[in-house]
């Protein structure tokens, strides 16, 4: 496996699809984070938040998205754009049988693709923290605190398993499809419903199931639904995920009862509380990525390769 | 001798089609093994199956010993495949894509670079080592495909029709390469191809496969033998000068069972080697000969035999 690992990392490095996706995101990543970065400076009127680099990573102020919001978006393309061609482009080129015709396990061959598909996006991620971290330190004049640390380094994680989700998908795609058109289509037909399309069938759902809510009560009632369908997305997941992972007063998904919120004291969480609430979404990205790969496992072992 | 490729009752089905169909054959350490058929015929299928890049629907089959379906890593670790239409990574140099081919194979770093060398010389592409694949003509790809082959040190290299697409010059080159890999390093060779004009005089015996089927498998003559049950004397006979009453003539040999006329000469359908015979009697009637030519069945009639027959 290491070989295909090394030599599918090498291709994603000297591919000029990576150079591309790596100056995008680095320029918006400086642009959003100086731009919240100015803004926290100039807000004279309140006393600094307790928590400043993971304001830069979260505050729109300025901006027309956070820099956490636009990686939750632009995350899948990467996923997609690294994983899209993996299989169907060695269809392609007719080098599948000649690699599966060497003393290699099918296996290794996908996991190898995999693992460098997603060592590439953890370098891509962390590179942009270092950013964040370097340009954040500068404009604001001190370093971020261990907590800030701890949660960006989860935030990565968590980011890393959301785009390895859309790396899988891609994946499968490809092996499902054989051709890199059809496969990339695939990959962004599914991104554009689980991020876009999903808040409209959720909302859908929810007026379905309960239509005109009056009391407080329904109107939970049916915000909890529109949550949990929504909740298939993991688009979804991400957000909320890093909705609580980077603000640390947050301790609630969406909408709070008054009578549920009474008595919550307004101090931020200790980081263990924070992990404690998005548990299960990590949880759950983490199967949907072994859901992608374990069929693209069970498809890959048996097939046909015909050159 | 053992057997490299043995095979019994192979078959294998598509939902309703039978692409491979019992198909037995036996392939011998040292043999240049031509597997002969049309397109469409089979033979790849067979030989992915013989790799285990597919699975048999039914029966048995051993490369080397071991079964491709279960022990995959163990044939292929042995036996080299190149696929009809090889492909490379074009962004890579010749060189590249066989290291990295090498260490799929796990030979240590030293020692492939020391045998891409090797076999890029062998194939005559040393001065490419460097060049990207990209910029290779379909010729240079082939022979790529085969020092690629070559890189794991193989028993027996399975070829999926290696002369497709290329130039005869160019043909004749890859072909007489695979026999010189033979006689050098005794490698057992199986190659499939339609075009067994070209590949007939490299093969020490061949198979012909039609519509999934193995018709016949042998020896080339023996195959001639086979078909046509027994040797048939066939001539060509063209003289100089005024020939008139030489039909007449020679339908006094012995032998010769019918004259046909042809455009250059004289079609004679014999029961026995007459060329003696012939000769002296042009050499008493001093006519002079131009031309005396066996016209025995070639491989092609009896392949085109075989295909009309199936």
């Amino acid at each position: 496996m290491s070989v295909v690992f090394w030599k599918e990392l090498a291709d994603h490095f000297s591919s000029r699809r990576f150079m591309i996706l790596l100056v995008l995101i680095v320029l918006i990543g400086l642009w959003a984070t100086y731009a919240s970065g100015q803004a926290i400076r100039q807000d004279t009127e309140n006393s600094p938040a307790q928590y400043v680099f993971l304001l830069l990573l979260t505050s729109n102020t300025d901006v027309l998205f956070s820099l956490a919001t636009f990686l939750g978006f632009f995350g899948p393309l990467v996923g997609i754009t690294l994983g899209f061609d993996s299989i169907s482009g060695e269809y392609a080129r007719g080098t599948l049988s000649r690699v599966l015709s060497q003393p290699i396990y099918r296996d290794s061959l996908i996991n190898g693709k995999f693992f460098a598909g997603l060592t590439t996006v953890a370098i891509l991620w962390g590179s942009i923290l270092i950013l964040v971290i370097g340009l954040g330190t500068t404009l604001l004049g001190f370093p971020p605190n261990a907590e800030e640390i701890w949660r960006m380094l989860i935030f990565t994680a968590v980011g890393v398993i959301y785009v390895g989700f859309w790396l899988a998908l891609a994946m499968l795609f490809s092996l499902v499809f054989q051709k890199t058109v059809t496969a990339a289509l695939a990959s962004l037909a599914v991104w554009l419903f689980m991020s876009l399309f999903i808040a409209i069938l959720s909302q859908g759902i929810a007026a379905a199931i309960v239509p005109d809510p009056s009391t407080a009560e329904q109107l939970a009632h049916r915000a909890d639904i529109e949550n949990i369908v929504s909740r298939i997305s993991p688009s979804t997941l991400f957000s909320e995920s890093v909705s609580i992972l980077l603000n640390p007063a947050a301790r609630v998904f969406g909408l709070a009862l008054q009578s549920q919120a009474e008595g919550i004291l307004p101090t931020p969480l200790a980081l263990g509380q924070s992990l404690n609430l998005i548990w299960p979404h990590i949880t759950t990205l983490f199967a949907l990525v072994a859901v992608c790969f374990g069929i693209s496992y069970i498809i890959f072992m048996r097939a046909e390769i015909r050159a | 001798m053992s057997a490299v490729v043995e095979t019994h009752s192979l078959t294998k089905r598509y939902h309703d089609k039978l692409a491979v169909n019992a198909l037995s054959l036996t392939i011998q350490e040292g043999e240049v093994f031509g597997f002969l058929g049309p397109n469409g015929a089979g033979k790849t299928t067979t030989i992915l199956m013989l790799l285990g890049l597919t699975e048999p629907t039914s029966g048995h089959v051993s490369v080397c010993g071991f079964d491709p379906a279960r022990q995959p890593l163990d044939v292929k670790r042995r036996v080299g495949y190149l696929p009809e239409n090889p492909g490379f990574y074009e962004d890579l140099s010749a060189r590249e894509n066989l290291l990295y081919m090498a260490r799929l194979n796990r030979i240590p770093d030293s020692e492939a670079r020391r045998r891409t060398t090797e076999v890029l010389e062998q194939v005559g592409l040393s001065d490419d080592g460097q060049r990207l694949v990209r910029e290779f003509s379909r010729g240079m790809k082939q022979r790529l495909g085969i020092a690629e082959v070559l890189v794991k040190n193989p028993l027996a290299v399975i070829l999926d029709e290696p002369t497709l697409g290329i130039d005869p010059d160019g043909a004749i080159h890859i072909l007489e390469l695979i026999k010189s890999l033979n006689r050098e390093r005794n490698l057992t060779v199986m190659l499939s191809s339609h075009q067994l004009q070209q590949v007939q005089e490299i093969c020490s015996r061949v198979g012909i496969i039609v519509k999934g089927r193995l018709i016949v498998q042998g020896r080339m003559d023996e195959l001639g033998r086979a078909i046509l049950k027994e040797r048939q004397w066939n001539f060509l006979l063209e003289v100089g000068g005024a020939a008139d009453g030489l039909e007449n003539d020679l339908r006094t040999i012995e032998g010769i069972d019918e004259i046909e006329k042809r455009s250059h000469g004289l079609f004679l359908r014999c029961t026995k080697d007459v060329r003696s015979d012939v000769v002296s009697l042009l050499a008493r009637r001093s006519l002079p000969l131009l031309q005396l030519r066996s016209e025995d069945p070639t491989l092609e009639e009896i392949y085109l035999k075989y295909f009309r027959g199936a």
